[in-house]
């Protein structure tokens, strides 16, 4: 018990007192996490939207793909990144191993399935008439497609919600690629893993309770748009 | 047509949150007055310099006195020496002196330089079943742990640690197994935990059982072997053998691990916390 209360009090101080590394690996941790949510929901949303509406030849074999991706494990993306990144690697020459950038590409690369599956799950649930309707009332593509997402919104937050959650959270594709270097890649996660084996157990729970908080931050702003319009 | 809104207002706070997160870059430790040509530095080092929180306090003041950006990366000293043999570090600072010999002879690292040691240390628990504490060498120690199956959790990642403890055990002709020897496949951290939970035995480095002691139920029981050194040396990977290499960077950092001010630093290291050293310097 003792421990759980320290690490409450240790984190509100930190945070209070503005300490200056906590602050940055807090900002880099949103700045990553926010990033690799916005690029996969621009890759996603589009990616979903097509699989639940078209029909095509071996679709199947690529929305099992897309579901079997939504549990990527972020530990093999990592490793799959890191090969490709690495100096030897087909991409080394980029001189992206070991940086923000990198991390944000593993993130996205977990987030964006989990995305895309939503999406197309939630398109999924339409009535099939509805489509129809929106085409035999004389659509543009870009009209049908606009009126399509606007139907699924709830869905597409939802799956911004999940892909948020996911990658804040994970730690292997970060401490691969990012390297969880000081002041420059330590992100909330791969920080606790440290103060852990450093025995550091109140400081770990102390950050455990800011990812916390930052977590539930985001998802409570998302939650409140997304009731609100249920209410509307 | 306000759901619509608020969708809109959704994409903008994030696009929002993103690009002021990209203006800034996380506060890069002070002002860098010089800039050398290629600014990364990749050190590949082992767990115990991090974990230990001896790194923290020597890196950054290389940084300031060179300009260079050190990424540590703390993996095991298996994959250490793997990652210079790849030529995808600059610099090691690692402690397995027959495995470090070998990537030498290979001409994978050069300029390769003693830095500090501490030793390794069997802790166990306070009942000490295996009577150790009576004992007078390591390979005794190790052959009692043997025959009495006391329980004994091993590394088993292939980092320096482990290398030292599968050394014992192949110079006596044993080989460990079944229930009582516990293939942890963690860090000395972990490690550390599982045998504290287990009351089991295991082989650790000096520094990391004493920065974590208090939250172990463990006792050193066996010590003082001089097989049981632990000895770290600093080594540039090779940059004739491969493209990319940071050479300038890596030689600075050998030259600043062996210098005398870091030399003694390194001494006085978790003197003020643990009331004795965690490495001794032996550069000089």
């Amino acid at each position: 018990m003792d421990f759980l209360v320290q690490g409450f009090i240790q984190a509100l101080r930190l945070l209070l007192a503005g300490d200056k590394e906590v602050y940055s690996i807090a900002f880099l941790t949103l700045k990553v996490s926010g990033l690799a949510t916005l690029v996969s929901l621009l890759l996603g949303v589009p990616m979903g939207l097509y699989l639940a509406v078209s029909r095509f030849r071996g679709r199947e074999f690529l929305v099992g793909g897309v579901n079997a991706g939504m549990g990527l494990p972020p530990t093999v993306v990592g490793l799959w990144v890191a090969l490709f990144f690495w100096r030897r690697g087909p991409l080394g020459f980029l001189g992206l191993m070991y940086t923000p950038t990198a991390m944000v590409i593993a993130q996205t690369i977990i987030a964006t399935p989990l995305v895309a599956g939503l999406t197309m799950s939630a398109v999924q649930q339409l009535s099939p008439k509805l489509r129809l309707q929106i085409l035999a009332l004389g659509a543009s593509p870009l009209q049908f497609w606009w009126l399509i997402i606007k139907e699924v919104r709830l869905g597409i937050l939802a799956a911004v919600m999940a892909g948020f959650g996911r990658v804040i959270a994970e730690v292997g594709a970060s401490m691969a690629v990012g390297g969880n270097v000081r002041w420059y890649s330590r992100v909330l996660t791969t920080s606790i893993v440290l103060e852990v084996n450093k025995g550091n157990f109140s400081l770990a729970l102390a950050l455990s309770f800011v990812l916390l908080l930052i977590t539930y931050s985001i998802t409570y702003l998302l939650t409140v748009l997304q009731q609100r319009r249920r209410q509307a | 047509m306000r759901g619509e809104k608020l969708f809109s207002l959704l994409l903008l706070v994030l696009l929002v949150i993103t690009l002021t997160a990209c203006g800034t870059e996380p506060a890069a430790n002070g002002e860098e007055p010089l800039e050398p040509e290629i600014k990364d530095l990749i050190l590949s080092t082992t767990t115990s310099t991090q974990d230990s929180g001896l790194l923290d306090e020597l890196i950054p003041i290389f940084e300031e006195e060179t300009g260079y950006l050190v990424k540590t990366i703390a993996v095991g000293t298996g994959k250490a020496l793997e990652m210079a043999s790849l030529g995808e570090a600059d610099v090691l600072l690692v402690h397995a002196p027959e495995a470090e010999k070998e990537v030498e002879a290979a001409g994978d690292v050069i300029n390769r330089q003693l830095v500090m040691h501490n030793d390794f240390v069997l802790v166990g628990p306070a009942e000490d079943p295996a009577g150790l504490q009576e004992l007078e060498t390591a390979p005794e120690a190790f052959a009692a742990l043997f025959e009495n199956e006391a329980g004994f959790v091993t590394r088993g990642d292939d980092s320096g640690t482990d290398k030292m403890e599968k050394g014992i055990w192949a110079d006596l002709e044993l080989e460990p197994e079944g229930d009582w020897y516990i293939d942890a496949g963690s860090g000395m951290a972990d490690t550390l935990k599982i045998a504290s939970e287990k009351a089991a035995y295991t082989l650790t480095d000096r520094g990391t059982y004493l920065a974590l002691k208090d939250t172990l139920d463990l006792d050193i029981l066996f010590e003082g072997d001089e097989i049981l050194l632990n000895i770290y040396h600093v080594m540039q990977v090779n940059p004739d053998k491969f493209d990319g290499i940071n050479a300038a960077g890596a030689e600075a950092f050998v030259e600043f691990m062996v210098a005398k001010e870091t030399q003694d630093l390194i001494g006085e290291f978790g003197v003020d916390r643990f009331g004795s050293p965690l490495f001794f310097p032996d550069a000089q």
